[in-house]
């Protein structure tokens, strides 16, 4: 009973909500959650800043849809998706603190075996990344986008989702 | 002469800078810079005080429950709310399996390459490491086959070129002195740790009800369900649970963990005179009892004299930003945290910059000092305040671990000390993990269910004016959060962090502060790869995330690291550091 359910899917937003834009990943997780209905073989985590204590969520599961704020030297706004390896890659390229968590999570879980087959990275270019629960208007405005975007990927995934 | 500036310095979560200055193959004087997460009054002010706890554990990815368990004790604090039993109970394990969690990964997944050098491993005989780790513990998985799995293992890793978390260092220093088989070994525990954490999550989402971010803090207890016939609450099954996990993480702690120390420390025991510092320890105590007093004691300790314990009057606090990038009226005294304000003045040179300017203002973190002294918080300082103040378990396991590596109690006083520290700390609370279990259980059985007191829970019921303080001993060390109640709303509110502590620039007097006094005196041997400054700074357990502010945008590596000739240092413009 206290057992981990069977996940095939982990869909994982961080970043730090107390600093404005540097948060979208874990508002457009929350807009997901709040307006579809997520199949039970689909876990939908909110990872803040964590870093090495979210490879527990990785045990057991094939594909993960990570959404984040990035940085692509474009302007605010801009969304861009990568795919398996480019992600770790690019996140070597760290905005913010919490990224420096992840790629370590990932490069243990190759390590011990628990590397998602598949992986996707939405991420958006952020604007302000000042202390604020608030994102900027600008971004608050993509947020719908990148959760149609996970919706989109979750249904390629084979995963029935509804609104 | 020669300066060295290192940036970042943790390995994982934050922003610090250290600036050493080499003379004679040792460090003659140091600098701790970091950003500082600044501000959290600007978005608490207004809000509710009873939703506090909720943002600021926002603040930190690695000690979120600290900061949640620190805020509602402010707003419990400045209201005079006592919790009932059973959320004290449960805020004392929530908060031991944190501290055991916590040392455990930064001893294997932080700090122990500092010590074990991995590319080293390569070379171990796998059955001569069978047999070292048999001889040091019963723990089972020690045959032939397990070690040459995870010899092949690593090989593997290391020839596909993906070093991963084992980047960035510096295999093969000549500081590195384990033997193969004793560095294959510690691998091998690095991995098993991977494990054992994610069994220390399920403990946590159990207690906490959800993980990652708990959901059971409450002002004036905890929202954690307690029902003995309700599959949905805190009941039988979900404590025998909970048990058969708390032994996991002890049987991980005595047989592996402390067994890895006693096994690495006799390779290092120089590093028992190196990497002291100050000598000034501070512990605010914390895991309350059912008398009240704290299971850990409240204290501080001056000038490594352990046969006096100063009782802690927080009234003594005050944060000073003679060295910091912010504005005081007048900069030659400190405020009290509930005087406390964030006015950003940064006066540092523009980047690309290659050293900072350290006799003026040098650091976004500022300087706390109690009764005008710099302080050490952390494992350490807890167990030296526990131990001179006669804490029976603590005296027994610090004086077997002193004597299995024939040291006396001045052997403490080190990085070495530090990191000891850390792991008597940790078998001492997992021996806890049992009793304070049917502690709970026994209150359960005894009838009372209380989990919250909510008679001051309407703001109606508080007065128009309040303050509170509430302290914690975070894994990292004293954690403090000020508030400042005025109409049933938050008017200000100040988080004094552990690092802030250890990490503190020097104050209007000049006082050094714990890293920059621990690193005087380090020997380095090489100023390209200096191992010897990240040995004594992750001793401390840096952890700067609720620190940190920005990062620049251009992906620093870790440990970056720059040397130049004295002669140069007062030349700043040069090479770009993340710091804004």
């Amino acid at each position: 009973m206290f057992d981990r359910p069977a996940y095939k899917t982990l869909v994982l937003g961080v970043g730090n909500t107390l600093m404005g834009d540097e948060g979208v990943g874990v508002h457009v997780i929350e807009r997901l959650l709040a307006g579809y209905v997520v199949p039970e073989e689909v876990q939908v985590l909110d990872g803040g800043v964590l870093g090495m204590d979210l490879l527990y969520y990785l045990e057991g599961i094939e594909n993960l849809l990570l959404v984040d704020a990035v940085e692509t030297h474009s302007e605010p706004g801009t969304i861009i998706r990568l795919e398996n390896d480019e992600v770790p890659a690019f996140l070597s390229m760290k905005i913010s603190p919490h990224q420096v968590g992840v790629p370590d999570m990932l490069a243990a879980a190759k390590f011990k075996d628990l590397y998602p087959k598949r992986l996707v990275l939405w991420g958006i270019q952020p604007e302000i990344l000042d202390m604020g629960l608030e994102l900027s208007p600008l971004i608050e405005s993509k947020v719908d986008v990148l959760t149609g975007n996970l919706v989109d990927q979750l249904k390629a995934w084979g995963h029935a989702i509804t609104s | 002469m020669t300066r060295i500036a290192i940036d970042p310095i943790t390995r994982i979560e934050g922003h610090l800078r250290i600036e050493v200055q080499v003379d004679g193959g040792a460090v003659s004087d140091a600098w701790a810079s970091a950003t500082m997460f600044r501000g959290i009054e600007l978005i608490l002010k207004g809000r509710d005080p009873r939703d506090a706890w909720t943002i600021t554990q926002r603040a930190c990815g690695v000690c979120t429950t600290v900061h949640a368990l620190g805020s509602v004790r402010a707003v419990e604090d400045a209201l005079g709310i006592t919790v009932p039993s059973n959320a004290r109970i449960l805020r004392n394990l929530i908060q031991a399996t944190q501290y055991i969690q916590d040392h455990v990964v930064h001893f294997y997944h932080l700090h122990a390459l500092d010590w074990v050098d991995v590319v080293s491993a390569l070379d171990a005989d796998a059955e001569a490491t069978s047999k070292l780790a048999q001889s040091i513990s019963d723990w089972p998985k020690s045959s032939t086959d397990y070690f040459q799995g995870v010899k092949d293992k690593l090989a593997s890793y290391v020839n596909s070129g993906q070093l991963g978390p084992f980047g960035n260092a510096y295999w093969g220093h000549s500081a590195y002195k384990l033997p193969p088989e004793a560095n294959l070994m510690a691998v091998a525990h690095y991995l098993e740790a991977l494990d054992w954490q994610r069994d220390m999550i399920r403990a946590h989402a159990i207690l906490g009800s959800k993980n990652p971010h708990l959901q059971t803090y409450l002002v004036g207890g905890m929202a954690t369900p307690i029902d003995p016939t309700s599959q949905a609450a805190l009941n039988a099954d979900s404590i025998a649970f909970l048990q058969g996990l708390f032994r996991k993480a002890k049987e991980f702690v005595d047989k592996v963990y402390l067994p890895d120390v006693l096994a690495i420390a006799p390779f290092y025991l120089d590093w028992a005179a190196i990497g002291g510092g100050l000598g000034n320890y501070l512990s605010y105590g914390d895991f309350p009892q059912a008398d009240g007093t704290p299971w850990l004691q409240s204290g501080f300790i001056l000038n490594k004299d352990l046969s006096k314990v100063n009782s802690v009057d927080q009234e003594k606090i005050a944060e000073h930003v003679a060295h910091s990038w912010y504005q005081y009226d007048d900069e030659k005294k400190g405020k009290h945290p509930w005087e406390g304000e964030t006015n950003p003045n940064f006066t540092g040179p523009k980047p690309p910059y290659k050293f900072l300017e350290t006799d003026q203002k040098y650091s976004w973190m500022k300087a706390p000092r109690l009764a005008d002294h710099a302080m050490e918080v952390g494992p350490l300082a807890r167990m030296l305040v526990a131990y001179a103040s006669g804490h029976t378990r603590v005296v027994e396991v610090v004086n077997s671990v002193l004597k299995a590596l024939g040291a006396g109690p001045e052997a403490l006083f080190s990085t070495l000390g530090r990191t000891a520290a850390r792991c008597i700390e940790t078998v001492v609370v997992a021996e806890q993990l049992e009793p304070w279990t049917n502690e709970l259980i026994a209150n359960i059985a005894s009838g009372d269910i209380a989990i919250h007191e909510g008679s001051l829970w309407e703001p109606a019921t508080w007065p128009a004016e309040a303050k509170g303080w509430g302290h914690t001993e975070a894994p990292r060390g004293s954690l403090g959060h000020w508030i400042h109640i005025q109409d049933q709303k938050t008017l200000n509110y100040q988080m004094v962090v552990p690092s802030t502590w250890n990490c503190s620039p020097r104050d209007a007097k000049g006082q050094i502060g714990p890293y920059e006094s621990a690193l005087i005196g380090t020997p380095i041997a090489d100023e390209k790869m200096p191992l010897e400054v990240l040995r004594t700074i992750h001793s401390f357990d840096p952890c700067i995330a609720c620190g940190v502010h920005l990062l620049d945008v251009d992906g620093n590596e870790i440990n970056q690291v720059s040397v130049d000739t004295v002669e140069n240092f007062n030349s700043p413009l040069l090479k770009v550091r993340g710091v804004r």
